[in-house]
Protein backbone atom coordinates (compact mmCIF):
# COMPACT_ATOMS: atom_id res chain seq x y z
CA UNK A 1 0.00 0.00 0.00
CA UNK A 2 1.36 3.38 -1.02
CA UNK A 3 0.80 6.37 1.25
CA UNK A 4 -1.55 9.14 0.21
CA UNK A 5 -0.46 10.82 -3.01
CA UNK A 6 0.55 14.42 -2.27
CA UNK A 7 -2.06 16.72 -3.68
CA UNK A 8 -4.77 14.06 -3.91
CA UNK A 9 -8.06 15.03 -2.29
CA UNK A 10 -8.24 14.02 1.35
CA UNK A 11 -11.63 15.62 1.78
CA UNK A 12 -14.14 15.53 -1.05
CA UNK A 13 -17.76 16.65 -1.22
CA UNK A 14 -20.05 15.76 -4.10
CA UNK A 15 -23.36 17.37 -4.89
CA UNK A 16 -23.94 18.63 -1.35
CA UNK A 17 -27.38 20.15 -0.85
CA UNK A 18 -28.98 21.51 2.29
CA UNK A 19 -32.47 22.92 2.32
CA UNK A 20 -34.08 24.93 5.11
CA UNK A 21 -37.82 24.79 4.50
CA UNK A 22 -37.40 24.83 0.75
CA UNK A 23 -34.59 27.39 0.79
CA UNK A 24 -31.34 25.94 -0.52
CA UNK A 25 -28.57 27.34 1.67
CA UNK A 26 -26.11 24.94 0.03
CA UNK A 27 -27.09 24.00 -3.49
CA UNK A 28 -25.05 21.27 -5.16
CA UNK A 29 -21.53 21.97 -3.94
CA UNK A 30 -18.53 19.91 -5.07
CA UNK A 31 -15.35 20.45 -3.13
CA UNK A 32 -11.94 18.78 -3.35
CA UNK A 33 -9.42 19.58 -0.67
CA UNK A 34 -5.91 18.45 -1.53
CA UNK A 35 -3.80 16.68 1.06
CA UNK A 36 -1.49 19.13 2.78
CA UNK A 37 -3.06 22.25 1.30
CA UNK A 38 -4.79 25.28 2.74
CA UNK A 39 -8.13 25.70 1.06
CA UNK A 40 -10.04 28.93 1.59
CA UNK A 41 -13.80 29.28 1.31
CA UNK A 42 -14.88 32.80 0.58
CA UNK A 43 -18.10 34.43 -0.38
CA UNK A 44 -20.52 37.09 0.77
CA UNK A 45 -22.45 36.83 3.99
CA UNK A 46 -25.17 34.22 3.70
CA UNK A 47 -23.41 32.38 0.86
CA UNK A 48 -23.63 29.12 2.80
CA UNK A 49 -20.09 28.77 4.10
CA UNK A 50 -20.99 27.94 7.69
CA UNK A 51 -23.76 25.65 6.50
CA UNK A 52 -21.22 23.86 4.33
CA UNK A 53 -18.95 23.46 7.37
CA UNK A 54 -21.85 22.06 9.34
CA UNK A 55 -22.56 19.58 6.55
CA UNK A 56 -18.93 18.47 6.41
CA UNK A 57 -18.71 18.00 10.18
CA UNK A 58 -22.03 16.24 10.78
CA UNK A 59 -23.73 19.13 12.60
CA UNK A 60 -26.26 19.19 9.77
CA UNK A 61 -27.47 16.27 7.68
CA UNK A 62 -27.27 16.95 3.94
CA UNK A 63 -30.52 16.92 2.00
CA UNK A 64 -28.46 15.27 -0.74
CA UNK A 65 -24.85 14.56 -1.57
CA UNK A 66 -21.84 12.87 -0.05
CA UNK A 67 -18.71 13.77 1.88
CA UNK A 68 -15.63 11.58 1.95
CA UNK A 69 -12.68 11.86 4.28
CA UNK A 70 -10.04 9.49 2.94
CA UNK A 71 -11.82 6.13 2.85
CA UNK A 72 -14.70 7.18 5.12
CA UNK A 73 -18.12 8.37 4.05
CA UNK A 74 -19.10 11.15 6.45
CA UNK A 75 -22.57 12.18 5.32
CA UNK A 76 -25.15 11.10 7.86
CA UNK A 77 -22.64 10.53 10.65
CA UNK A 78 -22.84 12.31 13.99
CA UNK A 79 -20.49 15.24 14.76
CA UNK A 80 -18.68 13.20 17.40
CA UNK A 81 -18.09 10.38 14.92
CA UNK A 82 -16.78 12.80 12.29
CA UNK A 83 -14.46 14.34 14.89
CA UNK A 84 -13.11 10.93 15.83
CA UNK A 85 -12.49 10.12 12.15
CA UNK A 86 -10.15 13.08 11.99
CA UNK A 87 -12.09 16.14 10.90
CA UNK A 88 -11.71 18.81 13.57
CA UNK A 89 -13.36 22.21 13.51
CA UNK A 90 -13.42 25.56 15.18
CA UNK A 91 -16.58 27.61 15.40
CA UNK A 92 -17.31 30.98 13.87
CA UNK A 93 -18.52 32.26 17.21
CA UNK A 94 -16.05 31.46 19.94
CA UNK A 95 -17.32 28.34 21.56
CA UNK A 96 -15.80 27.30 24.85
CA UNK A 97 -16.76 25.89 28.25
CA UNK A 98 -17.24 28.89 30.49
CA UNK A 99 -16.22 27.28 33.77
CA UNK A 100 -13.19 25.33 32.62
CA UNK A 101 -9.63 26.60 32.34
CA UNK A 102 -7.69 26.35 29.06
CA UNK A 103 -5.70 23.48 30.50
CA UNK A 104 -8.90 21.63 31.38
CA UNK A 105 -10.26 22.32 27.91
CA UNK A 106 -7.30 20.74 26.21
CA UNK A 107 -7.17 17.84 28.67
CA UNK A 108 -10.77 17.11 27.83
CA UNK A 109 -10.02 17.22 24.11
CA UNK A 110 -7.09 14.84 24.57
CA UNK A 111 -9.10 12.48 26.77
CA UNK A 112 -11.79 12.13 24.12
CA UNK A 113 -9.99 9.31 22.35
CA UNK A 114 -9.23 7.29 25.47
CA UNK A 115 -12.58 6.45 27.05
CA UNK A 116 -11.42 8.03 30.31
CA UNK A 117 -14.50 10.25 30.12
CA UNK A 118 -16.67 7.28 31.09
CA UNK A 119 -14.91 6.64 34.38
CA UNK A 120 -17.42 8.14 36.77
CA UNK A 121 -15.87 6.23 39.67
CA UNK A 122 -12.42 7.79 39.27
CA UNK A 123 -11.05 11.07 40.54
CA UNK A 124 -10.86 13.83 37.96
CA UNK A 125 -7.19 14.00 38.87
CA UNK A 126 -6.85 11.14 36.39
CA UNK A 127 -7.16 13.77 33.65
CA UNK A 128 -3.83 15.20 34.73
CA UNK A 129 -2.10 12.49 32.78
CA UNK A 130 -2.83 14.71 29.77
CA UNK A 131 -1.62 17.92 31.31
CA UNK A 132 1.89 17.62 29.89
CA UNK A 133 0.66 17.34 26.32
CA UNK A 134 -2.01 19.95 27.01
CA UNK A 135 0.60 22.41 28.21
CA UNK A 136 2.60 21.77 25.03
CA UNK A 137 -0.40 22.53 22.87
CA UNK A 138 -1.17 25.68 24.82
CA UNK A 139 2.41 26.77 24.35
CA UNK A 140 2.16 26.06 20.64
CA UNK A 141 -0.74 28.51 20.29
CA UNK A 142 0.90 31.05 22.60
CA UNK A 143 -1.29 30.45 25.62
CA UNK A 144 1.45 29.33 27.98
CA UNK A 145 0.97 31.16 31.23
CA UNK A 146 -2.80 31.28 30.76
CA UNK A 147 -3.50 27.63 31.46
CA UNK A 148 -5.25 28.28 34.76
CA UNK A 149 -7.39 31.33 33.91
CA UNK A 150 -11.08 30.49 33.50
CA UNK A 151 -11.76 30.51 29.77
CA UNK A 152 -14.54 33.05 30.20
CA UNK A 153 -12.02 35.60 31.46
CA UNK A 154 -9.62 35.31 28.51
CA UNK A 155 -9.21 38.12 26.00
CA UNK A 156 -10.89 37.55 22.64
CA UNK A 157 -7.74 36.75 20.69
CA UNK A 158 -6.73 34.22 23.32
CA UNK A 159 -10.09 32.53 23.15
CA UNK A 160 -9.60 32.08 19.43
CA UNK A 161 -6.14 30.65 20.11
CA UNK A 162 -7.69 28.20 22.56
CA UNK A 163 -10.18 27.17 19.89
CA UNK A 164 -7.24 26.32 17.68
CA UNK A 165 -5.49 24.37 20.45
CA UNK A 166 -8.66 22.34 21.01
CA UNK A 167 -8.91 21.42 17.36
CA UNK A 168 -5.21 20.53 17.25
CA UNK A 169 -5.57 18.37 20.34
CA UNK A 170 -7.74 16.03 18.30
CA UNK A 171 -4.73 15.34 16.06
CA UNK A 172 -6.92 15.80 13.00
CA UNK A 173 -6.36 14.82 9.39
CA UNK A 174 -8.14 17.96 8.28
CA UNK A 175 -8.71 21.14 10.26
CA UNK A 176 -11.75 23.31 9.51
CA UNK A 177 -11.53 26.89 10.72
CA UNK A 178 -14.62 29.07 10.49
CA UNK A 179 -13.47 32.69 10.28
CA UNK A 180 -10.42 32.34 12.54
CA UNK A 181 -9.63 36.05 12.30
CA UNK A 182 -13.18 37.43 12.56
CA UNK A 183 -13.42 40.43 14.84
CA UNK A 184 -9.67 40.78 15.28
CA UNK A 185 -7.50 43.85 15.00
CA UNK A 186 -4.62 43.93 12.51
CA UNK A 187 -2.04 42.74 15.03
CA UNK A 188 -4.09 39.76 16.14
CA UNK A 189 -4.81 38.90 12.50
CA UNK A 190 -1.09 38.81 11.70
CA UNK A 191 -0.37 36.76 14.77
CA UNK A 192 -3.14 34.30 13.85
CA UNK A 193 -1.79 33.92 10.32
CA UNK A 194 1.64 33.12 11.65
CA UNK A 195 0.12 30.78 14.19
CA UNK A 196 -1.76 28.82 11.55
CA UNK A 197 1.36 28.59 9.42
CA UNK A 198 3.35 27.37 12.39
CA UNK A 199 0.93 24.77 13.73
CA UNK A 200 0.42 23.26 10.28
CA UNK A 201 4.03 22.18 10.11
CA UNK A 202 4.32 20.26 13.36
CA UNK A 203 4.64 16.54 13.85
CA UNK A 204 6.59 15.94 10.65
CA UNK A 205 3.69 16.47 8.28
CA UNK A 206 1.68 19.27 6.84
CA UNK A 207 -1.82 19.59 8.20
CA UNK A 208 -4.61 20.12 5.69
CA UNK A 209 -6.69 23.20 6.50
CA UNK A 210 -10.03 24.42 5.18
CA UNK A 211 -10.87 27.93 6.28
CA UNK A 212 -13.66 30.38 5.86
CA UNK A 213 -12.04 33.76 5.62
CA UNK A 214 -13.17 37.23 4.66
CA UNK A 215 -9.86 38.96 4.96
CA UNK A 216 -8.25 38.78 1.49
CA UNK A 217 -4.75 39.42 2.74
CA UNK A 218 -5.12 36.39 5.02
CA UNK A 219 -6.38 34.34 2.10
CA UNK A 220 -3.52 35.44 -0.11
CA UNK A 221 -0.86 34.66 2.46
CA UNK A 222 -2.23 31.28 3.52
CA UNK A 223 -4.40 29.70 0.85
CA UNK A 224 -3.22 27.38 -1.90
CA UNK A 225 -6.68 27.21 -3.42
CA UNK A 226 -9.81 29.26 -3.07
CA UNK A 227 -13.42 28.30 -3.59
CA UNK A 228 -15.84 31.18 -3.98
CA UNK A 229 -19.38 30.47 -2.89
CA UNK A 230 -22.38 32.52 -3.81
CA UNK A 231 -25.98 31.74 -2.94
CA UNK A 232 -25.07 28.20 -2.02
CA UNK A 233 -23.19 27.41 -5.22
CA UNK A 234 -19.57 27.35 -6.26
CA UNK A 235 -18.97 30.44 -8.35
CA UNK A 236 -15.31 29.78 -9.16
CA UNK A 237 -12.48 27.71 -7.84
CA UNK A 238 -8.76 28.03 -8.33
CA UNK A 239 -5.50 29.45 -6.98
CA UNK A 240 -5.88 32.84 -5.33
CA UNK A 241 -3.84 34.56 -8.06
CA UNK A 242 -6.37 33.36 -10.64
CA UNK A 243 -9.65 33.92 -8.90
CA UNK A 244 -8.84 37.41 -7.66
CA UNK A 245 -8.96 38.69 -11.22
CA UNK A 246 -12.03 36.74 -12.24
CA UNK A 247 -14.65 39.33 -13.18
CA UNK A 248 -17.49 37.31 -11.65
CA UNK A 249 -15.70 37.18 -8.34
CA UNK A 250 -14.89 40.85 -8.41
CA UNK A 251 -18.52 41.78 -8.86
CA UNK A 252 -19.92 39.12 -6.55
CA UNK A 253 -17.58 39.46 -3.70
CA UNK A 254 -14.21 41.10 -3.87
CA UNK A 255 -15.82 44.36 -4.87
CA UNK A 256 -17.12 44.78 -1.34
CA UNK A 257 -14.59 42.57 0.41
CA UNK A 258 -13.43 45.27 2.75
CA UNK A 259 -16.93 45.78 4.02
CA UNK A 260 -17.85 42.12 4.24
CA UNK A 261 -18.27 40.31 7.54
CA UNK B 1 -9.00 34.66 55.33
CA UNK B 2 -10.44 32.68 58.22
CA UNK B 3 -13.74 32.43 56.45
CA UNK B 4 -12.14 31.28 53.25
CA UNK B 5 -10.23 28.61 55.16
CA UNK B 6 -13.46 27.53 56.74
CA UNK B 7 -14.78 27.08 53.25
CA UNK B 8 -12.14 24.42 52.71
CA UNK B 9 -13.70 21.06 52.20
CA UNK B 10 -12.47 19.00 55.18
CA UNK B 11 -14.05 21.40 57.65
CA UNK B 12 -17.37 21.47 55.85
CA UNK B 13 -17.27 17.72 55.45
CA UNK B 14 -16.88 17.30 59.21
CA UNK B 15 -19.68 19.80 59.90
CA UNK B 16 -21.93 17.98 57.46
CA UNK B 17 -21.20 14.59 58.95
CA UNK B 18 -21.75 15.85 62.50
CA UNK B 19 -25.04 17.42 61.43
CA UNK B 20 -26.12 14.16 59.82
CA UNK B 21 -25.20 12.19 62.95
CA UNK B 22 -26.93 14.57 65.36
CA UNK B 23 -30.03 15.21 63.27
CA UNK B 24 -32.44 12.83 65.07
CA UNK B 25 -31.57 14.49 68.38
CA UNK B 26 -32.89 17.79 67.13
CA UNK B 27 -35.74 16.84 64.88
CA UNK B 28 -38.37 14.16 65.25
CA UNK B 29 -36.49 10.98 64.16
CA UNK B 30 -38.91 9.92 61.39
CA UNK B 31 -38.59 13.43 59.98
CA UNK B 32 -34.81 13.16 60.23
CA UNK B 33 -34.91 10.08 58.01
CA UNK B 34 -37.21 11.85 55.56
CA UNK B 35 -34.72 14.72 55.36
CA UNK B 36 -31.86 12.31 54.68
CA UNK B 37 -33.78 10.49 51.94
CA UNK B 38 -34.88 13.71 50.27
CA UNK B 39 -31.34 15.09 50.52
CA UNK B 40 -30.09 12.18 48.45
CA UNK B 41 -32.99 12.58 46.03
CA UNK B 42 -32.18 16.27 45.61
CA UNK B 43 -28.50 15.52 45.01
CA UNK B 44 -29.53 13.01 42.34
CA UNK B 45 -31.73 15.61 40.64
CA UNK B 46 -28.89 18.14 40.87
CA UNK B 47 -26.59 15.74 39.01
CA UNK B 48 -28.85 16.32 36.03
CA UNK B 49 -29.96 19.88 36.61
CA UNK B 50 -26.79 21.44 37.97
CA UNK B 51 -24.07 19.38 36.34
CA UNK B 52 -25.54 18.30 33.02
CA UNK B 53 -28.05 21.06 32.39
CA UNK B 54 -31.08 18.73 32.22
CA UNK B 55 -34.23 19.66 34.14
CA UNK B 56 -36.04 16.40 34.84
CA UNK B 57 -39.58 16.90 35.93
CA UNK B 58 -40.25 13.20 36.18
CA UNK B 59 -37.95 11.87 38.86
CA UNK B 60 -40.93 10.82 40.94
CA UNK B 61 -41.02 7.86 38.57
CA UNK B 62 -37.72 6.66 40.02
CA UNK B 63 -38.22 7.64 43.64
CA UNK B 64 -41.74 6.25 43.75
CA UNK B 65 -41.30 3.06 41.78
CA UNK B 66 -38.21 2.21 43.82
CA UNK B 67 -40.41 2.61 46.88
CA UNK B 68 -42.83 0.03 45.47
CA UNK B 69 -40.06 -2.28 44.31
CA UNK B 70 -38.29 -2.08 47.68
CA UNK B 71 -41.56 -2.67 49.50
CA UNK B 72 -42.48 -5.64 47.32
CA UNK B 73 -39.08 -7.24 47.81
CA UNK B 74 -39.27 -6.73 51.57
CA UNK B 75 -42.86 -7.98 51.82
CA UNK B 76 -42.54 -11.03 49.60
CA UNK B 77 -38.97 -12.19 50.13
CA UNK B 78 -38.41 -11.44 53.78
CA UNK B 79 -34.85 -10.42 52.93
CA UNK B 80 -33.03 -7.86 55.10
CA UNK B 81 -33.99 -4.29 54.30
CA UNK B 82 -30.63 -3.32 52.70
CA UNK B 83 -31.21 -5.93 50.00
CA UNK B 84 -34.69 -4.57 49.36
CA UNK B 85 -33.41 -0.99 49.18
CA UNK B 86 -30.63 -1.87 46.76
CA UNK B 87 -33.12 -3.89 44.72
CA UNK B 88 -35.36 -0.84 44.52
CA UNK B 89 -32.46 1.32 43.34
CA UNK B 90 -31.61 -1.27 40.70
CA UNK B 91 -35.23 -1.30 39.56
CA UNK B 92 -35.13 2.47 39.07
CA UNK B 93 -31.89 2.23 37.14
CA UNK B 94 -33.45 -0.29 34.76
CA UNK B 95 -36.60 1.80 34.38
CA UNK B 96 -34.42 4.82 33.58
CA UNK B 97 -32.88 3.16 30.54
CA UNK B 98 -35.94 3.34 28.24
CA UNK B 99 -37.22 6.60 29.75
CA UNK B 100 -33.80 8.20 29.44
CA UNK B 101 -33.23 6.82 25.97
CA UNK B 102 -36.44 8.37 24.72
CA UNK B 103 -36.05 11.73 26.45
CA UNK B 104 -32.38 12.79 26.60
CA UNK B 105 -32.32 13.84 22.96
CA UNK B 106 -34.73 16.63 23.82
CA UNK B 107 -33.64 19.89 25.32
CA UNK B 108 -34.86 22.38 27.86
CA UNK B 109 -38.56 22.49 28.44
CA UNK B 110 -39.20 19.59 26.06
CA UNK B 111 -37.02 17.32 28.13
CA UNK B 112 -38.87 18.44 31.27
CA UNK B 113 -42.24 17.79 29.63
CA UNK B 114 -41.37 14.35 28.30
CA UNK B 115 -39.91 13.19 31.61
CA UNK B 116 -43.09 14.49 33.28
CA UNK B 117 -45.18 12.53 30.80
CA UNK B 118 -43.30 9.31 31.51
CA UNK B 119 -43.68 9.85 35.24
CA UNK B 120 -47.43 10.30 34.77
CA UNK B 121 -47.50 6.99 32.90
CA UNK B 122 -45.75 5.34 35.84
CA UNK B 123 -48.32 6.94 38.14
CA UNK B 124 -51.13 5.63 35.97
CA UNK B 125 -49.75 2.10 36.03
CA UNK B 126 -49.22 2.24 39.80
CA UNK B 127 -52.78 3.46 40.28
CA UNK B 128 -54.31 0.79 38.05
CA UNK B 129 -52.25 -2.15 39.14
CA UNK B 130 -53.94 -2.44 42.52
CA UNK B 131 -53.13 -6.10 43.12
CA UNK B 132 -49.47 -5.23 43.29
CA UNK B 133 -49.29 -1.64 44.50
CA UNK B 134 -52.42 -1.43 46.59
CA UNK B 135 -53.69 1.44 44.45
CA UNK B 136 -54.89 4.37 46.52
CA UNK B 137 -54.33 2.50 49.76
CA UNK B 138 -50.67 2.10 49.00
CA UNK B 139 -48.48 -0.88 49.68
CA UNK B 140 -48.89 -1.47 53.39
CA UNK B 141 -46.93 -3.34 56.01
CA UNK B 142 -43.43 -3.16 54.59
CA UNK B 143 -41.15 -4.86 57.14
CA UNK B 144 -37.70 -3.66 58.09
CA UNK B 145 -35.88 -6.89 58.76
CA UNK B 146 -32.24 -6.83 59.58
CA UNK B 147 -31.12 -10.25 60.81
CA UNK B 148 -33.52 -10.09 63.71
CA UNK B 149 -32.22 -6.74 65.00
CA UNK B 150 -35.11 -4.67 66.31
CA UNK B 151 -35.17 -1.49 64.22
CA UNK B 152 -38.76 -0.53 64.96
CA UNK B 153 -37.65 2.59 66.84
CA UNK B 154 -37.29 5.36 64.21
CA UNK B 155 -34.38 6.77 66.16
CA UNK B 156 -32.35 3.63 65.62
CA UNK B 157 -33.60 3.08 62.13
CA UNK B 158 -32.24 6.49 61.19
CA UNK B 159 -28.74 5.23 61.97
CA UNK B 160 -29.40 1.99 60.11
CA UNK B 161 -30.43 3.93 57.01
CA UNK B 162 -27.90 6.76 57.18
CA UNK B 163 -24.98 4.74 55.70
CA UNK B 164 -27.01 4.25 52.51
CA UNK B 165 -27.67 7.95 52.22
CA UNK B 166 -24.05 8.84 52.89
CA UNK B 167 -22.87 6.24 50.41
CA UNK B 168 -25.30 7.63 47.83
CA UNK B 169 -24.11 11.18 48.46
CA UNK B 170 -20.53 10.01 48.15
CA UNK B 171 -21.31 8.42 44.79
CA UNK B 172 -22.93 11.64 43.59
CA UNK B 173 -19.89 13.62 44.72
CA UNK B 174 -17.54 11.13 43.07
CA UNK B 175 -19.46 11.43 39.80
CA UNK B 176 -19.25 15.21 39.86
CA UNK B 177 -15.51 15.13 40.56
CA UNK B 178 -14.62 12.48 38.00
CA UNK B 179 -13.49 12.61 34.36
CA UNK B 180 -17.09 11.73 33.56
CA UNK B 181 -18.25 14.72 35.60
CA UNK B 182 -15.90 16.95 33.61
CA UNK B 183 -17.51 15.74 30.40
CA UNK B 184 -20.96 16.41 31.88
CA UNK B 185 -20.03 19.99 32.69
CA UNK B 186 -18.76 20.46 29.15
CA UNK B 187 -22.06 19.13 27.80
CA UNK B 188 -23.92 21.52 30.08
CA UNK B 189 -21.84 24.53 29.06
CA UNK B 190 -21.59 23.86 25.34
CA UNK B 191 -22.90 20.61 23.95
CA UNK B 192 -21.98 21.37 20.32
CA UNK B 193 -18.40 21.91 21.34
CA UNK B 194 -18.38 18.71 23.39
CA UNK B 195 -19.54 16.82 20.30
CA UNK B 196 -16.89 18.49 18.15
CA UNK B 197 -14.34 17.09 20.62
CA UNK B 198 -15.64 13.61 19.86
CA UNK B 199 -17.91 13.02 22.87
CA UNK B 200 -21.13 11.11 22.21
CA UNK B 201 -23.17 13.41 24.35
CA UNK B 202 -26.38 11.38 24.15
CA UNK B 203 -24.68 8.36 25.67
CA UNK B 204 -23.14 10.45 28.40
CA UNK B 205 -26.52 11.96 29.18
CA UNK B 206 -28.11 8.53 29.26
CA UNK B 207 -25.54 7.22 31.70
CA UNK B 208 -25.91 10.15 34.08
CA UNK B 209 -29.69 9.84 33.80
CA UNK B 210 -29.51 6.20 34.86
CA UNK B 211 -27.08 6.96 37.69
CA UNK B 212 -29.32 9.77 38.87
CA UNK B 213 -32.36 7.47 38.77
CA UNK B 214 -30.52 4.81 40.79
CA UNK B 215 -29.60 7.32 43.50
CA UNK B 216 -33.16 8.65 43.54
CA UNK B 217 -34.36 5.08 43.90
CA UNK B 218 -31.99 4.50 46.80
CA UNK B 219 -33.59 7.43 48.59
CA UNK B 220 -37.13 6.40 47.67
CA UNK B 221 -36.60 2.80 48.74
CA UNK B 222 -35.22 3.77 52.11
CA UNK B 223 -38.09 6.23 52.50
CA UNK B 224 -40.56 3.38 51.95
CA UNK B 225 -38.83 1.16 54.50
CA UNK B 226 -38.75 4.03 56.97
CA UNK B 227 -42.49 4.65 56.63
CA UNK B 228 -43.45 1.01 56.34
CA UNK B 229 -45.49 1.72 53.24
CA UNK B 230 -45.21 2.95 49.68
CA UNK B 231 -47.89 5.27 48.37
CA UNK B 232 -49.10 6.83 45.15
CA UNK B 233 -47.75 10.16 46.43
CA UNK B 234 -44.28 8.87 45.67
CA UNK B 235 -44.92 8.61 41.95
CA UNK B 236 -47.09 11.73 41.74
CA UNK B 237 -45.72 14.74 39.86
CA UNK B 238 -45.63 16.91 42.99
CA UNK B 239 -42.83 14.65 44.24
CA UNK B 240 -40.76 15.51 41.17
CA UNK B 241 -41.57 19.16 41.69
CA UNK B 242 -40.60 19.09 45.33
CA UNK B 243 -37.18 17.58 44.53
CA UNK B 244 -36.52 20.28 41.93
CA UNK B 245 -37.66 22.90 44.44
CA UNK B 246 -35.19 21.61 47.04
CA UNK B 247 -32.35 21.84 44.53
CA UNK B 248 -33.27 25.37 43.52
CA UNK B 249 -33.68 26.43 47.17
CA UNK B 250 -30.31 24.98 48.15
CA UNK B 251 -28.53 26.08 45.00
CA UNK B 252 -28.37 24.48 41.58
CA UNK B 253 -25.04 22.83 40.83
CA UNK B 254 -23.88 22.78 44.45
CA UNK B 255 -24.77 19.14 45.21
CA UNK B 256 -24.90 19.78 49.00
CA UNK B 257 -27.36 22.63 48.62
CA UNK B 258 -30.09 20.10 47.95
CA UNK B 259 -29.60 18.72 51.46
CA UNK B 260 -30.30 22.16 52.90
CA UNK B 261 -33.32 22.54 50.66
CA UNK B 262 -34.51 19.12 51.80
CA UNK B 263 -34.08 19.97 55.47
CA UNK B 264 -35.96 23.25 55.06
CA UNK B 265 -38.89 21.87 53.14
CA UNK B 266 -39.35 18.58 55.00
CA UNK B 267 -39.09 20.23 58.40
CA UNK B 268 -41.41 23.04 57.38
CA UNK B 269 -43.98 20.65 55.94
CA UNK B 270 -43.87 18.65 59.16
CA UNK B 271 -44.36 21.69 61.41
CA UNK B 272 -47.21 22.98 59.30
CA UNK B 273 -48.85 19.56 59.28
CA UNK B 274 -48.57 19.13 63.06
CA UNK B 275 -50.02 22.61 63.47
CA UNK B 276 -53.04 21.31 61.59
CA UNK B 277 -52.33 23.38 58.50
CA UNK B 278 -53.73 21.76 55.38
CA UNK B 279 -52.44 23.81 52.47
CA UNK B 280 -48.71 23.54 53.14
CA UNK B 281 -48.01 24.08 49.46
CA UNK B 282 -48.96 27.74 49.62
CA UNK B 283 -46.49 28.41 52.44
CA UNK B 284 -43.59 26.44 50.96
CA UNK B 285 -44.36 28.00 47.60
CA UNK B 286 -44.21 31.50 49.04
CA UNK B 287 -40.97 30.79 50.87
CA UNK B 288 -39.58 29.30 47.70
CA UNK B 289 -40.34 32.47 45.76
CA UNK B 290 -38.78 34.67 48.43
CA UNK B 291 -35.61 32.60 48.68
CA UNK B 292 -35.21 32.45 44.92
CA UNK B 293 -35.64 36.21 44.67
CA UNK B 294 -33.33 37.05 47.57
CA UNK B 295 -30.68 34.37 47.11
CA UNK B 296 -30.32 33.99 43.39
CA UNK B 297 -27.95 31.06 43.76
CA UNK B 298 -29.91 29.35 46.47
CA UNK B 299 -29.02 29.16 50.14
CA UNK B 300 -25.85 27.14 49.73
CA UNK B 301 -24.75 28.82 46.54
CA UNK B 302 -25.04 32.23 48.20
CA UNK B 303 -23.29 31.09 51.37
CA UNK B 304 -20.47 29.62 49.33
CA UNK B 305 -20.00 32.82 47.39
CA UNK B 306 -19.83 34.77 50.66
CA UNK B 307 -17.36 32.33 52.21
CA UNK B 308 -15.11 32.42 49.18
CA UNK B 309 -14.75 36.18 49.28
N1 LIG C 1 -30.60 26.63 10.76
C1 LIG C 1 -31.00 27.41 9.73
N2 LIG C 1 -32.31 27.55 9.46
C2 LIG C 1 -32.72 28.32 8.43
N3 LIG C 1 -31.89 29.00 7.62
C3 LIG C 1 -30.57 28.90 7.84
C4 LIG C 1 -30.05 28.11 8.91
N4 LIG C 1 -28.69 28.20 8.88
C5 LIG C 1 -28.39 29.00 7.87
N5 LIG C 1 -29.49 29.43 7.24
C6 LIG C 1 -29.53 30.30 6.07
O1 LIG C 1 -28.67 29.77 5.10
C7 LIG C 1 -27.96 30.80 4.46
C8 LIG C 1 -26.48 30.56 4.57
O2 LIG C 1 -26.06 30.82 5.90
P1 LIG C 1 -24.57 30.58 6.38
O3 LIG C 1 -24.15 29.22 5.98
O4 LIG C 1 -24.51 30.90 7.82
O5 LIG C 1 -23.79 31.65 5.56
P2 LIG C 1 -22.31 32.18 5.67
O6 LIG C 1 -21.59 31.40 6.72
O7 LIG C 1 -21.73 32.01 4.32
O8 LIG C 1 -22.40 33.63 6.03
C9 LIG C 1 -28.40 32.11 5.07
O9 LIG C 1 -29.39 32.68 4.24
C10 LIG C 1 -28.99 31.68 6.39
O10 LIG C 1 -30.03 32.55 6.77
MG1 LIG D 1 -20.67 31.98 8.56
Amino acid sequence: MAGPVPGSPVLAARGLVREFRGFRAVDGVDLDVAEGSVHALVGPNGAGKTTLFNLLTGFLKPTAGSVRLGPHELAGRSPEHVARLGLARSFQITSLFAELTPLQHVELALAGRTGLGWRFWRSDKALRRFSGRAAELLEQVGLDGHGATPAGALAYGRKRALELALALALDPKVLLLDEPTAGMGVEDVDRTVRLIQRVRETGGRTLTVVMVEHNMSVVSSLADRVTVLQQGRVLVEGPYAEIRHDPRVVTAYLGDSNAAH
Amino acid sequence: MILSRLAGRPVLLVIGLVAALLLPWFVYPPVALDIACWALFAAAVDLLLGFTGLLSFGHAAFWGSAAYATGLIAVHSGLPFPVAVLGGAAFSAVLAVPIGYLSIRLRGIYFAMVTLAFAQMVYFVANQWRDVTGGENGLQGIPRDFFGVDLSDPFFFYYAGLPFILAGLFVAWRIVRSPFGRVLVSIRDNSARARALGYSIDRYKLLVFVLSAALSGLGGGLFAIGHGFASLDGVYWTTSGQAVMMVVLGGIGTLWGGAIGAALIVELNDRLATAGFQETGIITGAIFIVVVLVFRRGVWGTARTLLER
